[in-house]
């Protein structure tokens, strides 16, 4: 009885969690004009994928009107590409770069490792607010407004997180197989790439997802650097189209398709790795 | 360690460290001091930045609409982190207690993985005052239909409940992770003993859960201070500056009235905040980790 209880209270809070899903979908599959008359059941009355091929750039500016669009060149095809190019690259090379400096304070000597280490780990305390006014200025001054090099500079090469969490890990490593590498003739490098990087992947991965997932949010920084159509991430391009409704009602309907669009990728980034994902979210972990 | 000889791999570790420090100090240490100048000049993005003393400061003190901001603020957090941390307890304890399901975990997990935008957005529409969901159900009850994002005493805990939507999920995951260190003994004597779930909750879990709940509530407070893409999308600061909130009054003096040396100077402000938190958090940190050890 208690225990039907609290999994009646759990189902609530599924469906809660889903639902709003569920209606974004619903709506991206109905016809803009049957808003109105239509928006009780859970399934729309006569579904459509128009809304999809529409912010996809699919269908032609005349067609794209007559089903509610704006008729503005819209391709979100593109901005989840972009954004794919994005989370890839921040994902992949500060992970790789932050292995390599976690490496490096856990287990080289060289002077003065823990103080730079307590540098770096001090910028934890700086909020990406104050960084954020300099660095749009610093990449305006080097040309680099719309450009993915300036849209990802800021977080390719390190976050002081990820240095710190690699650092913690590589300490736990046991060092007897690093010696005996060295007893081997390996230099640093060599034991890096040949053993405790191969060691690492389960850290190494958890730190890539939490990453991906991070610059698949990033909102403010690509949009004040990368608001061209070249470069334009999925997050800027929904902000850009809820700005392009035509009239004084944003379109909805095209609105929620590219929202679905959005999920998507992070949806099935949930189905391949949710388990790794769920279990690396406890209080050390979090960000 | 000291069988093996001195080594100084001091060349080695230069390469090692090479793309992480030429990433802080051009990206974190360069601005970090770039940003504390702005502060204290007059400053367009067009101009040369020119010293202006404390002037920036001054003005911040007697600028209402800041003093409004941090008020709008505080009352976002509190909204906010009080609905979200009793919501995620409860989610968190129900799983304890009822299941190891990786499922369910990923299921409610879902709300934060997606983007900000996508969440204001998705929410915008079911909160529309004439065709959302939302006010279709309360139509059909009779009340309504309300302006959740236009009336200026609900728009703040209406972006207050779409943020807790997005975030207990993950709140409760940190909070259920915790949870798990507790030893299974003591529910299995305290049942034996008569307890009831309730009894158990407040006797057990809660006192055992507190250095990590401190660091989980302090955490989403540093989070819920730079609330920003929630608002860009909905309501923009408005109605009438009800939800503009500090990180949005920093980026309207900045990239609306082009007055960097005046946000710089309120950006000050909300880092000490969050330095502060930041503070605590590390602290928190490090007791939680003596205790496991």
């Amino acid at each position: 009885m208690r225990k039907f209880f609290g999994w009646a209270v759990m189902a609530v809070i599924v469906v809660a969690t889903l639902f709003p899903f569920w209606w974004m979908i619903r709506t991206a599959l109905t016809p803009a004009g049957d808003l109105l008359s239509d928006n009780a059941g859970l399934l729309p009355r006569d579904p459509t994928l128009v809304n999809f091929a529409r912010v996809l750039g699919l269908t032609s500016e005349a067609e794209a009107r007559a089903a509610g669009g704006s008729g503005a060149h819209i391709d979100f095809a593109r901005y989840i590409l972009n954004s794919v190019i994005y989370c890839t690259l921040i994902a992949a090379f500060q992970t790789l770069f932050c292995a390599m400096a976690g490496y490096a304070f856990a287990r080289l000597r060289f002077p003065g490792r823990d103080l730079i280490f307590a540098i770096l780990i001090s910028a934890l305390m700086v909020p990406p607010i104050f960084t954020l006014l300099p660095n749009f200025v610093l990449v305006k001054d080097l040309g680099l407004i719309n450009t993915m090099a300036g849209m990802v500079a800021p977080s390719i090469l390190m976050t002081p997180f990820a240095v710190f969490f690699l650092r913690q890990f590589f300490l736990s490593l046991p060092r007897d197989v690093e010696e005996a590498a060295i007893l081997d003739g390996n230099g640093p490098w060599g034991i890096f790439w040949r053993i405790s990087l191969p060691m690492s992947r389960g850290p190494l991965l958890t730190i890539g997802i939490t990453t991906t997932v991070w610059a698949w949010k990033d909102f403010l920084w690509p949009l004040l650097v990368g608001r061209g159509e070249e470069n334009r991430l999925v997050t800027v391009a929904l902000g850009v189209f809820l700005q392009q409704s035509p009239n004084t009602q944003p379109d909805w309907t095209g609105l929620m398709a590219a929202s679905t669009l959005s999920v998507i990728p992070v949806a099935l980034l949930l189905v391949f790795v949710g388990k790794r994902l769920v279990q690396s979210l406890n209080f050390t972990g979090s960000k | 360690m000291s069988s093996t000889k001195r080594r100084d791999d001091r060349r080695a570790a230069w390469w090692f460290l090479a793309p992480v420090l030429a990433g802080f100090t051009v990206f974190y240490g360069y601005p970090a001091i770039r940003g504390a100048w702005y502060s204290v000049t007059d400053y367009s993005m067009l101009n040369t930045p020119t010293f202006v003393g404390a002037a920036n400061y001054d003005k911040l003190v007697h600028d209402s609409q800041f003093w409004r901001s941090l008020l709008v603020t505080l009352w976002y957090v509190v909204l906010n982190i009080g609905s979200q941390t009793v919501l995620a307890l409860i989610v968190a304890a129900l799983m304890h207690r009822l299941t190891r399901s990786v499922v369910l975990r990923a299921t409610l997990l879902l709300p934060w993985l997606v983007p900000n935008v996508t969440v204001g957005l998705l929410w915008m529409w079911l909160l529309d005052t004439n065709l959302g969901f939302v006010n279709h159900l309360l139509t059909s009850i009779g009340v309504g239909p309300v302006g959740f994002l236009t009336d200026a005493a609900l728009a703040m805990p209406s972006i207050a409940a779409i943020n807790t939507w997005a975030y207990t999920g993950y709140t409760a995951l940190l909070l259920y992770a915790g949870m798990l260190q507790i030893p299974q003994y003591l529910y299995e004597g305290a049942s034996i003993d008569g307890a009831g779930e309730w009894r158990m909750f407040r006797a057990i879990t809660l006192p055992l859960l507190r250095p990590v709940l401190a660091l989980v509530l302090v955490v989403s407070l540093i989070g819920s201070f730079q609330i920003f893409d929630t608002i860009a999308v909905t309501t923009q600061g408005d109605p009438a500056g009800a939800t503009r909130v500090l990180y949005y009054f920093i980026y309207q003096q900045a990239f609306s009235y082009f007055q960097m040396g005046y946000a710089s100077a309120a950006a000050v402000f909300l880092a000490l905040i969050l330095g502060v938190l930041t503070a605590i958090q590390m602290r928190l940190l490090r007791a939680s980790r003596s205790d496991l050890a």
